[in-house]
């Protein structure tokens, strides 16, 4: 018991002192930025500074909390849509060759349509609502999680299946012990991916559809031509998006990944 | 088992097999490569069902080893040892003390248990194979094949293993292999299969108690098997490559 605690804790020391390397990488970027803003000036790009101090001036007004907020809802909701549904159709498409020749087809059209005219046809049908949002969302979110669960069924190792099955596990229970932990690998990063475009389109449904938000934000700072306040933006709906992305995904991934780690050179832990 | 038939994908691979094994008995089953051995091992265990023919099981559960380990990777050796006790509904307190017991038996260190499977050599993977098998205490063993990834020496620790674990367990074994010298170490009786799967072609007893058998009398027994015995003619000699 005291084992895992001490375990996770040090995976955990460990994910902070790398993150140096993250930081560093991120100001870099800032340099770049400073450079840009001194070459353009502050009209055409503002300094990382001034972008900071005008991010958290948004966020001490409150309004933004609330905003912030909306638009993270609006995403959480769409992606907690497409994950359950891209999973359960991706797992049953996975077991099924039949279902999973019907949707392919099905699944280049989805893809192949530009987001952007999901948006205008979920105003069309929905008005600037919390529907549209989550609709563009759902769409864009769930080919990815379902290509994911397909993947994990299919490419599991069949032999942990028949050994299972020797030891008297019926279908649920190969499912529930043995598959469900080999979809999950496969499920994880195609649900990472699918949460970064939660964020993205849901501020760009935002914008187009002037249903408020991070989205409707930047289409007010636009038109008020206040790039800091744009830029400001931008760099509060990427830190909410890192929050959660690192906040409750990457754990439950190094959660199911622990074995990987043993497998490490300098994981070795015992 | 009576009568057995099997094809995949309408190509036949095996035909009118039939034979039995009785209670604390070890029985071999030798072939050469791709004759079906596996396909037999695993219509009997009830993980295929066979086109034709019919299977009596006389035992109360069963446990196998496959060729390749097949251990869990995300899971610790003592959960992957674990397994059929849970598989079972073995409540969760006594299952410790019964994984130790088999992970002991099987060769492996108490400290191997909290080991992923990719910390582990092949052979301690096969050990917890081993382990596995042998946790649940079942009445009738599938082998098949265990040990052909293995050196000799490891090998021969192993074959050991299974010939005490049968000597002190009293189960009965159908042992699939194509080494013939592992054949006469580990069983009481050794079936032959048709190289192409066209039924048993023969059998033949081994005298006395694999755990009482000396070395050099296995040596001689396979000598004679290879030099006089029609019987073992063919066991080395076919391509699996050339089969239909
Ligand atoms: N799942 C499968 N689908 C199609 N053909 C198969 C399948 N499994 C086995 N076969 C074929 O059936 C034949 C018998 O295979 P099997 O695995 O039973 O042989 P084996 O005697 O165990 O060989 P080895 O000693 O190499 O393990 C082979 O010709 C093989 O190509
Ligand atoms: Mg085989």
């Amino acid at each position: 018991m005291i084992r895992a605690v001490t375990d996770r804790l040090s995976r955990l020391g460990r994910f902070l002192w790398s993150a140096w390397a993250g930081l560093a990488g991120l100001c870099l970027l800032a340099a770049l930025w400073q450079l840009g803003h001194e070459a353009y000036g502050s009209f055409i790009l503002p300094a990382p500074l001034e972008t900071l101090q005008a991010a958290s001036a948004l966020i001490r007004e409150g309004e933004a909390q609330a905003l912030l907020w909306l638009t993270s809802l609006r995403a959480a909701l769409g992606f907690a849509l497409a994950a359950v549904i891209g999973t359960v159709a991706g797992v049953i498409a996975g077991y099924s060759p039949a279902i999973l020749r019907l949707s392919r087809p099905v699944l280049t059209v989805v893809i192949g349509v530009p987001p952007i005219a999901w948006i205008v046809l979920a105003i069309i049908w929905f008005g600037a609502s919390m529907m549209t949002v989550a609709l563009t969302i759902v769409i864009s979110g769930t080919p990815v999680v379902f290509m994911g669960a397909v993947e994990g069924v299919t490419t599991r190792d069949r032999g942990l299946d028949a050994m299972a099955e020797v030891f008297g596990a019926g279908p649920i229970r190969r499912f529930t012990h043995i598959a469900s932990r080999q979809i999950a690998a496969h499920l994880l990063p195609a649900l990472v991916l699918a949460l970064g475009s939660a964020f993205k389109v849901a501020v760009m449904a935002e914008l187009l559809s002037n249903a408020g938000g991070v989205g409707g934000a930047l289409a007010r700072a636009r038109s008020m031509l206040d790039i800091s306040g744009a830029m400001a933006w931008v760099l509060l709906a990427v830190a909410v998006l890192i929050v959660a992305e690192y906040a409750v995904l990457r754990p439950i991934q190094a959660e199911l990944e622990r074995w990987r780690e043993a497998a490490r050179p300098w994981g070795v832990k015992h | 088992m009576q009568g057995v038939s099997h094809s995949y994908f309408g190509r036949k691979v095996l035909d009118g097999i039939g034979f039995s094994i009785g209670e604390g008995e070890v029985v071999s089953l030798v072939g050469p490569s791709g004759s079906g051995k596996s396909t037999i091992a695993h219509i009997a265990a009830g993980l295929i069902t066979p086109r034709s023919g019919r299977i009596t099981r006389g035992y109360r559960h069963h446990a196998m080893v496959f060729q390749e380990p097949r251990l869990m990777p995300w899971a610790t050796v003592a959960g992957n040892i674990a397994f059929p006790l849970k598989m079972a509904h073995v409540p969760r307190e006594t299952r410790v003390s019964r994984v130790l017991a088999a992970a002991l038996a099987a060769g492996l260190m108490p400290e191997d248990l909290d080991k992923y499977p990719v910390e582990l050599s092949g052979g301690m993977r096969q050990r917890s194979a081993i382990a596995r098998a042998l946790v649940t205490e079942p009445d009738f063993l599938y082998f098949d094949e265990p040990f052909t990834a293995l050196d000799v020496a490891l090998k021969r620790r192993m074959q050991d293993l299974v010939i005490a674990a049968a000597a002190a367990a009293r189960f009965s074994a159908l042992f699939i292999t194509h080494d013939l010298m592992e054949a006469i170490r580990i069983s009481h009786r050794i079936l032959v299969l048709d190289p192409m799967g066209q039924g048993i072609t023969g059998e033949r007893i081994i005298a006395g108690d694999p755990a009482t058998r000396s070395e050099p009398s296995v040596f001689a027994q396979r000598e004679a098997f290879l030099g006089e015995d029609p019987l073992f003619a063919h066991i080395h000699d076919l391509d699996e490559r050339l089969r239909p």
